[in-house]
């Protein structure tokens, strides 16, 4: 403090203003090194990958466009997740860490409804019913699942600092996860075999897809212009806007806030449960850690497609299928590192890391509420 | 302030009508909490351990306090501030009893389900036949029906009725229970501590488990008398040691100083093998429980991912010192590569703290979640078997050289010499930088870090010391770890480490040494780590439900821990102490009035 008295105060500020750019732009150097770096690794990665192609080694082209659309069947999954995660941090600021379990809650829960059609054989004399029967046992669940860790635990959070929330999640996620461990039992259970109608693969413009994943696409699509209609033409559905917008506006204008939040975690879970038939459909296999991760990579395709925005969310859950489901083999396989597909979750959480890192607001623009915003 | 009184016509209607909503929804919660504690497995896991020996086991204990808590809500008188204290009434006991019954017609509702549809447990493997005839207490489906209304609607008035003794009788029975409790649980430290008296463990303890009645009702006698006469008493001495606590005479603290020392070098010869092991596993949570606290409790950043220092320290030390490390063998000794473990974790953490600078609190907990699992994948990976050995890990890590001995795996006694060593180095090391320059900085920038910008804190700076001491705080227990077990493995860094680790700062006190040591000794102590068994080894399985339901608790009833930090309990409590203060200036105004 001395040494700073006897200097001229204005060479004192410029000096340290100076100061600080210097050090703002030692952080920014890091930042632009990581960003060149990832660039690098990437197109390095493609141009390896495409010689091998071209070479006539690794997966050939029919290869690459099965992963192709499998990637895009888990991405529209991812997407439907992500909505959950978006719409509640667009209305109430902060991650709701639970919403994986949610997920998984379907899964589980749909399972013992499948489990029991398929004993019954009504899962082969009638799949249609079967599915959309499963798909309403699954949504029915997450849905419930949902409202209730609304009402016990977020509701009485509501204005505490960000961090309570989002802990208090991580508390409930594990609570969920280990309490279905304890129902259902530690191990794997597995779906019953599609059924036939399923079984087979379609050609589409000469291309072959297989019907799983061609469904998954299309209950995708279907799920998503169902959600559209809702949030847009009905009255809830302007009321859950209003409250995004600013729920202090909107409780003014005579809408129940919190009747409107629970409609959010509501749909949220509803979406959760279609997704959860896509799991079903696509992996078939469930146990109680089944939400975790996928639900880490739903918030990663949420904050992708910019938090709050719906039609982002799904992108973002697109964009993510395809980067995990082909960047190991793509880029990782490119630089020739062994066992690239051992590294799908590190990928997925690589991009996690540098989306937030480079473009928290996302590719699509974040709608956050007027407190939120920053 | 005046009470109003409602007309009581007007009372009576509304009155019976909110007391049946409350009975019912008490019974559905206490009901549904007993089906969920069977249907989870609770009960017949539990059930192995004895709490006292015929009479009471673990599993009944669980189950049957549920319609005792349910009874005891109906009386339970809480002081709110500025409302009068609603008076006891008989009429809570009938209500607390009902409650209870319709909550035992529940379970015995659930138990004949479970029973006649023995094709449930296909789905649910905890529905088991063993457990029906727990839950019915042995009476069969149909005879439950009457037995547990009954004895659950005792349990609930007797919990209700509670409330009508006396303020000291009540607190000498919790001390009593309390006492009886921990008497059970900790038999395997009490067994442990009276080697050199076998007389006092063979008094309390029945063959198999738990007290036997007669210690029971020894013990529960003894210590709720106690608790009787000196109630009154020890406020007084509360008094004392809180003034002699907040004017610290150089005498008294060396003295405790002292006196803690003694404890410290005499109280590990008193233990046998298991608590040897579970001190250590304690202290390896306790020192990384200290370093995500300076991260967390000190500059208010969420770290989810910091098990991957641990890691850091524990594959940097295993690298340096084991002959048989994939790529680069030095075979350094244990102190030798431990400055070179404090450099590694150092970078680590700037890399990790570097790119997370500018960032939300939200985000950055979920990218710091990301880094820890992308460590533990790329460690594990086969990419990368050829440095770190992938599944297989790195084995045959040396011990720490201590004056000619090792202190490794197989000399548990001296590793908790070691352990202690490392947590004292740890608590020191937070608790200076707490009131050091940077640890002002930390409460600054965790307040609001705009406005600790605006004054001249370099947040960039802060931050980064954050991450880089929670880092080589973790990266002592990571250089411990590899020396303790001999061998390190990339599945022993998972993200539940993480969180249990988060669970016990929050627990214990964020931001506060001494909460951050209770968490630790309570949690990992009874319920142990994610790998390591707690004293309660029946615990096992249930052990992620209960810190994923401590964890919420924590943060819907006591967001500032056990033992929190005076500060982060005023910051957490902002708006209750401002209320406090508006009420003071309305009732010191309205004196004033009524004085003119």
């Amino acid at each position: 403090m001395t040494a700073t008295a006897k200097k001229p105060p204005e060479t004192e500020d410029s000096r340290q203003r100076q100061r600080r750019a210097l050090r703002l732009s030692w952080v920014d150097l890091f930042l632009w090194a990581i960003r060149i770096a990832a660039i690098i690794i990437i197109v390095v990665g493609l141009i390896g990958s495409i010689q091998k192609f071209i070479a006539g080694e690794g997966i050939s082209a029919e290869g690459w466009r099965d992963l192709l659309v499998s990637s895009l069947s888990q991405g529209a999954m991812y997407g439907l997740l992500a909505l959950g995660y978006s719409m509640v941090y667009g209305v109430l600021g902060f991650i709701n860490f639970a919403h994986g379990e949610v997920f998984m809650s379907g899964t589980m829960v749909g399972f013992i409804a499948a489990n029991w059609l398929f004993e019954n054989g009504i899962w082969d004399s009638s799949p249609i019913l079967s599915l959309l029967l499963v798909l309403l046992v699954a949504m029915v669940t997450s849905t419930l699942l949902a409202v209730i860790i609304e009402r016990v635990a977020y509701r009485r959070l509501r204005g505490s600092p960000r961090l309570i929330p989002l802990i208090t999640s991580i508390g409930m996620s594990f609570f969920i996860q280990y309490s279905f461990a304890g129902f259902f039992g530690a191990g794997f259970n597995t779906y019953p075999p599609p059924p036939e109608i399923l079984a087979g693969s379609v050609t589409i413009f000469g291309i072959e897809i297989r019907t799983t994943q061609l469904t998954v696409i299309i209950i995708a699509i279907v799920a998503m212009i169902g959600l559209w209609y809702f949030v847009t033409k009905t009255k809830t559905g302007r009321a859950i806007r209003a409250v995004a917008e600013d729920k202090e506006i909107a409780g003014l204008m005579g809408i129940n806030v919190d009747r409107t939040i629970v409609a959010v975690f509501a749909v949220g879970g509803a979406m959760a449960g279609v997704a959860a038939l896509m799991w079903a459909l696509l992996f078939r296999s469930v146990n109680f850690l089944t939400g975790f991760i996928p639900g880490i990579k739903a918030f990663t395709a949420a904050v992708l497609g910019g938090v709050g925005n719906m039609v982002g969310a799904m992108g973002g859950g697109v964009l993510l299928g395809l980067f995990e489901g082909l960047g190991p083999l793509l880029i990782l396989g490119g630089l020739g590192i062994e066992g690239a597909t051992q590294l799908k979750d590190a990928v997925a959480f690589m991009a996690l890391v540098l989306v937030l890192i480079f473009r928290p607001s996302g590719l699509f623009g974040e709608r956050l509420g007027s407190e939120d915003r920053v | 302030m005046t009470s109003v009184t409602a007309p009581t016509v007007l009372q009576t209607n509304t009155f019976a009508k909110e007391s049946l909503r409350e009975v019912i929804g008490v019974a559905l919660i206490a009901g549904l909490t007993m089906i969920y504690v069977s249907a989870i497995g609770m009960v017949v896991v539990f059930d192995k351990r004895l709490i006292i020996e015929p009479i009471l086991t673990m599993g009944y204990l669980v189950l049957f306090s549920i319609p005792v808590f349910a009874g005891h809500r109906f009386t339970r008188q809480e002081a709110l501030e500025g409302l009068e204290v609603t008076p006891l009434s008989e009429g809570d006991i009938a209500k607390a009893a009902v409650a209870g019954a319709l909550a035992g017609l529940f379970l015995a509702a659930f138990a004949l389900i479970v029973d006649t549809f023995p094709q449930l447990r296909g789905t649910f493997p905890n529905l088991s036949p063993k457990m029906v005839e727990l839950i019915t207490l042995g009476y069969g489906t149909s005879a439950a029906l009457v037995v547990l209304p009954v004895v659950s609607a005792l349990l609930a008035a007797v919990g209700a009725s509670v409330a009508w003794l006396p303020r000291k009788l009540y607190k000498a029975l919790l001390v009593g229970i309390s006492t009886v409790l921990i008497t059970s649980v900790f038999d395997a430290v009490i067994d442990d501590f009276f080697d050199w008296l076998p007389a006092i463990p063979d008094f309390l303890y029945a063959p198999v488990s738990g007290l036997t009645v007669v210690s029971t009702i020894v013990v529960f006698s003894l210590s709720a008398t106690l608790s009787f006469v000196l109630s009154g008493r020890d406020t007084s001495l509360r008094e004392r040691l809180a003034t002699s606590a907040s004017v610290p005479g150089k005498r008294n603290q060396m003295i405790l100083i002292g006196l803690i020392g003694i404890a410290i070098v005499v109280f590990p010869q008193f233990l046998g093998g298991i608590l040897n092991e579970l001190f250590t596993n304690v202290g390896f949570f306790l020192i990384m429980g200290l370093g995500l606290n300076v991260v967390v409790g000190y500059a208010g950043l969420l770290d989810l991912g910091y098990v991957a220092f641990f890691a850091v320290g524990a594959y940097t030390m295993a690298i340096l010192t084991s002959p048989l490390s994939p790529f680069f063998t030095p075979e350094l000794s244990w102190w030798l590569a431990f400055p070179f473990v404090l450099i590694v974790a150092t970078i680590a953490g700037l890399l990790v703290g570097t790119p997370v600078l500018r960032m939300r609190g939200d985000y950055l907990a979920i990218v710091t979640l990301g880094f820890g699992e992308i460590v533990r994948i790329t460690l594990l990976s086969d990419w990368l078997e050829p440095l770190f050995g992938g599944a297989q890990g790195i084995r045959q890590i040396p011990g720490i050289q201590v004056a000619g001995t090792e202190v490794s795996a197989i000399t548990p006694e001296l590793m908790v010499y070691a352990m202690m060593a490392f947590v004292f180095v740890a608590a020191y090391i937070s608790w200076r930088i707490e009131h050091s320059r940077v640890g002002r900085a930390w409460a600054a920038m965790r307040e609001d870090e705009d406005v600790a910008e605006a004054v001249g804190v370099d947040t960039v700076k802060a931050k980064l010391m954050a991450f880089i001491t929670g880092a080589i705080i973790a990266s002592f227990a990571g250089a411990l770890f590899a020396a303790k077990v001999g061998s390190v493995f990339a599945s022993s860094f998972q993200i539940v480490t993480s969180i249990i680790i988060l669970v016990i700062v929050i627990v214990g006190g964020m931001g506060n040494i001494a909460g951050v040591a209770v968490g630790a000794l309570i949690l990992v102590g009874i319920l142990g780590g994610p790998n390591q068994p707690g004293l309660l080894q029946e615990f096992g399985q249930f052990k992620l439900l209960l810190y994923g339901a401590l964890l919420v608790y924590m943060m819907l009833k006591r967001p500032e821990g056990i033992l929190p930090s005076k500060q982060r309990q005023q910051e957490l409590h902002q708006e209750e102490v401002l209320q406090d203060a508006w009420l003071d200036k309305v009732d010191t105004a309205a004196e004033q009035e009524n004085a003119n």
